[in-house]
Parts: structure tokens; sequence; C-alpha cells
């Protein structure tokens, strides 16, 4: 019963939603979609802050449905807005306990101390105006408040859209180690791709107001029927993990069911698992395996689906062991090759972009 | 040394229970009113929001000869008070409480409403995801961010209802100890030509407006500003 059932229709001024999904909850499930797809709404609709028709389960609870209907306060959730949305009127560890303080002894699972060392704030912990901090503290200090609720499911609008790009490296690993290290289910919303496939397990895609797919990461990103393999950063995402450091020439072999790759010396030891991302971009194909070449990540695969991209392009999908890998060619190159569905053929990636 | 008649020093004491009375009341009044009026969606807020603000635009002695009658022993008022039993209201301290209530509904309820639309909705969605029921929301998050607003709601109704004439003449006229209020004494001082008690009381109604207004101030910049 470790699941997210969510059904929920609602008008609002110039928008309609009408979107349905199931996610396992366990994990990070990213709802993604361009702008104006429905994805705040849906995650306010979950929360309660809008009152929607429909249905939601969590783990087997109804939070909502035709009769009942839990207002938000009574629903077992934290939310970390877009803006960290700290109380001015609070010293940053008053907005810390606000939550705290309102949880329930016996339902408290997530103590302070703990919390004040995931997310670094010992520093912070003691400052009278929130105000005073950085963007990147405050939603810190903003997903600490959400998370010692000790919440059964946690849902994230957008954490990093308002930072700096320094502000949001500061914080994407606090966010990974929470993936790891604590057994609270997410909902992330997203509009960066580049996030959903470091952080997500799981993805939920929005279109104006409709969930057009849901599934596993790396099943719905290497789905060639769905607008997100067109943009120009699709690709694939593989885990993979860490087999031999070559300490010679300071790389590292990353293992996957099916093959390998290497990639810039990591510090993680062996047997750590590492999500990499290959952009459909950054692959070619060739039917023998290349001689000479100075790439070094050169896989066996086995085309699966090849389909036109505009007038010049296609994009070709490839199995390798049991991840699915894209790449974006030249029509001509699909025409000179003869590649068709079912060839055995070698990927080389140009680059591998390491997720964690 | 000017000393003040035992009338002048009852209208004094007379006025400041007024204004109190009316400011605690207004207070009570304004502050669901000003709650809905922020964050109500509702088609006839606009209208709500009309009327409140009334007495900004009509006269004092419009407001009072109206509430009069409204008051009267044929208003619906004046049956229902008789009704109940608490009498009639005109020439009463309760009329000229009711009286100013009304008369000062708006400068009560537009910086309260102002402070919560200020607020906006935002602060209350948190509280509310952070466990927090309906009236642990207004009293841990609206009241205090919306302090300001309450301080200019009190210094404005408490002022106004100091200063306040028309309503009072028409409603309460000039009953000594009983409706006989500061505005109304001078008005007789200088009506008998008794300017110097009319300069000692207007004057120490301009200094003690002063003083309220600063002490206010101070208090209100460090209020706003230092606690967190």
């Amino acid at each position: 019963m470790k699941q997210i059932r969510a059904d929920f229709k609602i008008q609002l001024e110039s928008f309609s939603l009408d979107a349905a999904f199931n996610a396992p909850a366990v994990g990070v499930t990213a709802l993604f979609g361009p702008s104006g797809s429905g994805k705040t709404t849906l995650l306010r609709c979950i929360a309660g802050l809008e009152r929607a028709e429909g249905s939601l389960q969590v783990n087997g609870e109804t939070w909502q449905d035709k009769s009942i209907f839990l207002p938000t306060h009574r629903r077992p959730l934290g939310y970390v807005f877009q803006e960290a949305s700290l109380f001015t009127h609070l010293s940053v560890r008053a907005n810390l306990e606000y939550g705290l303080k309102r949880t329930p002894l016996t339902e408290r699972k997530v103590p302070l101390e703990q919390v004040v060392e995931w997310l670094g704030l010992s520093q912070l912990i003691g400052r009278g105006d929130p105000a005073k901090l950085s963007g990147g503290e405050r939603q810190r200090i903003a997903i600490g408040r959400a998370l010692l609720t000790s919440p059964r499911i946690l849902l994230m609008d957008e954490p990093l859209s308002a930072l700096d790009i320094s502000s949001r490296q500061e914080i994407l690993p606090y966010l990974e180690r929470l993936h790891r290290e604590l057994n609270i289910p997410v909902l992330y919303v997203s509009h960066a791709m580049g996030e959903v496939a470091r952080l997500a397990d799981h993805l939920v895609l929005l279109e104006k107001g409709r969930v057009i797919a849901s599934g596993k990461l790396a099943e719905v990103l290497a789905r060639l029927d769905l607008p997100i393999a067109h943009f120009d950063d699709a690709g694939a995402v593989i885990e993979a993990a860490v087999a031999q450091h070559d300490e010679k020439y300071h790389l590292t072999r990353l293992d996957f069911p099916g093959g390998s790759v290497w990639v810039g010396k990591l510090a993680q030891s062996f047997g750590i698992r590492i999500r990499v991302r290959v952009l459909a971009r950054d692959v070619s194909i060739a039917t023998q395996r290349p001689q000479g070449s100075s790439i070094s990540n050169i896989l066996a695969a086995r085309i699966l689906e090849i389909c036109d991209e505009g007038s010049d392009k296609v994009l070709v999908k490839m199995a390798i062991g049991e991840f699915e890998l894209l790449s974006r060619i030249t029509r001509r190159s699909r025409d000179l090759l003869e590649l068709k569905a079912g060839m055995a053929v070698f990927a080389q990636l140009k680059s591998v972009a390491l997720m964690a | 040394m000017h000393t003040f008649a035992p009338d002048d020093l009852q209208a004094v004491w007379l006025t400041l229970k007024l204004a109190a009375t009316s400011t605690c009341l207004l207070l009570l009044i304004a502050t669901p009113l000003a709650w809905w009026l922020a964050y109500s969606n509702k088609w006839y807020k606009g209208m709500l929001a009309a009327v409140v603000a009334l007495p900004l635009v009509i006269p004092p002695t419009v407001l009072g000869f109206y509430l009069l009658l409204l008051m009267g022993p044929h208003g619906v008022v004046g049956e229902l008070t008789t009704y109940l039993r608490l009498g009639r209201l005109p020439f009463t301290f309760a009329g000229l409480v009711a009286g100013s209530v009304l008369f000062s509904m708006p400068f009560a309820v537009q910086p309260i409403q102002n402070a919560f639309e200020a607020i906006g909705r935002r602060p209350l969605e948190v509280a509310a995801t952070l466990r927090a029921g309906g009236w642990d929301r207004f009293l841990s998050v609206a009241l205090p961010l919306a302090r300001p607003g309450f301080l200019t709601a009190i210094i404005l109704a408490f002022a106004h209802t100091v200063g306040e004439f028309g309503v009072v003449l028409m409603l309460g006229g000039n009953i000594g100890g009983e409706t006989r209020v500061l505005s109304v004494v001078i008005y007789n001082h200088v009506e008998a030509m008794e300017y110097e008690a009319a300069h000692w009381l207007a004057g120490g109604m301009v200094l003690f407006s002063f003083i309220v207004l600063l002490a206010l101030y101070l208090a209100g910049g460090k209020l706003w500003k230092g606690v967190r």
C-alpha cells in the first residue's frame, strides 16, 4: 500500500486541471511539465490548499474523496514553497519549531538535532531575523521546518527556482542526502530537467492540466512519443555503480547491467551507486566498433526504435542491457548507415554527466 | 494658574472613557470584518466595503440624524432596545458609544484590512502546512504580522472619537456626566464667550493628542522593527 493515488479536477479562472496519477510512496516523484501545465496546482490540491473535486490516498489512507476533505493542517505532509516563506516575525529557531510544536509527541520521528545536522543549520539556528539570511540559507530552514513535522510525504514546489545558481548548487547536495537517508517520499515539482534527472526516481509528466505520462524516470525519459524526448537536453539516465578507480589516468569506471562507462575520477568508493545522464545530442552511432577513436565510452547496443524529428534529424532509441539510450543523429546518417530497428550497433558517448 | 472647573474635568474623563470604550469595541468588530474584506472573494464584498467606508464621506450631522431616527422610539433599533428592556439609546452614554463605533469604523477597518492584505495568503498557507488550524493561524501568524495595522487602527479610532462633535451633538446632546464630552464643552465655552477656559481645554487636547501619537509612534517603531 506504499502508494500515492491522486485524481483531481478543478476549474480555476484561466485554467483547468484534470489530472490523475499513481506513484510509489518511496523515493522522489517529480511532477514535470512546462510552466502553466498545472504542476503547482496539482501539488496544492494534494496539500488541500486548493479545494478540488477528486480523491487522494496516501499509503492507503484517504485524505480526500467524495465525502471526505481533510483540511491542510490535518494532512500529515510537509510543504516547501518556491520562496522560503519564513515567518518574518519569528526567529530562525522559532520558525523551525513552529510545526514541531504542533506535531503530537507520538508522531514526532524527526528530532531537531538531526535536521540541524542534515541541513547544516547549526550556524543559523541561533540567528534572529530570517530576513537577513541568504536565499539558500532561508530555503534550507524552510525545508527543515517542513521536515520537523515528521511528514508522511514531503511536497516541494520548485524549491530551487527562486534561487541563484550558486545557492542552487548549495542546496542540491542536501536534497540528495535527504533522498538517500530519509525515508520520506517526496513529490517534487520542477520544470528543470537537470534537477529532475538528478533527483527523481519516478516521473509524472504534465501538459495543459493533464497527466500525459507517468512511470519510472529512465523509462519515461526514453519514450520517443513524449515531448520531453525531443527537447534539446533530452537524454537517458543510467544507474551505475563505482567499479574501478584508475589512478594513473585519474578515471573511474562505472558499471551497470549491460556495460560500463569511464568518467573523471570520483571520490566515492567501490560499490557506491551513481546516476549518470547521457544527452541524446552527445551520442553518435557506428555500425562497427570504431577503431582509433578518442572517445573512450563505446557501448554495444541494439536499436529499438527510430523516429523523425523535424526535417533533418532523427531520434534513435537503443537498448544497452536493461537500460535505454537516446541518440540524435541526422536523417542522412540514418540512411547512409541504413539504421533500422533491431540492428546491432555501437553507441559512442561523447560526454557523460554525473548526477551526484 | 488656571484651574479646571469640575464640569470640565468630568467632560475630559467622559471623553477618554468614550474613546477607550469605542476603540475596544471597534477592534472587536473591525478585526473580523477586515479579515473578511481582505480574504473573501464574494461578489458583495465591494458593497460591504463601501458601506464601511460611508462615514468617511457623509457629514457627521447626517449620520447623527439618521442614527437618532433609527435609535429613537419609532426606529428599528429603538424598538429592539425597548423590547430587550435596554431602554432607548439617544441621549445616553451607550448611544454615544454606538454612534462613535459606527462613525469611526472605516478608521479601524481600513488599516487592519490593508495589513491583512499586505500579509497575503502565503504565510497562512505555510502555517496550515505546519499543522496550525484556523484560530491558531490567526493568532500565531496573522495577528503578529498585522501589528502595524492594528496600531494605526487604535491611534486613528481613538483620536477620531476624541475629536468627534457632530454625531455627539445630534445623538447625545449636552447632558453633564452622561454625554457632554470635551468637544461639546469647548463649544459651550465659546458660545458663552469664555475663551480662556476654551483655550485651556482645546490646547490641552492638542497637547494630549500629540503626546499620545508621539508615544505610540515611538513605541510602534520599536514594535514594528524590533520584535522578531
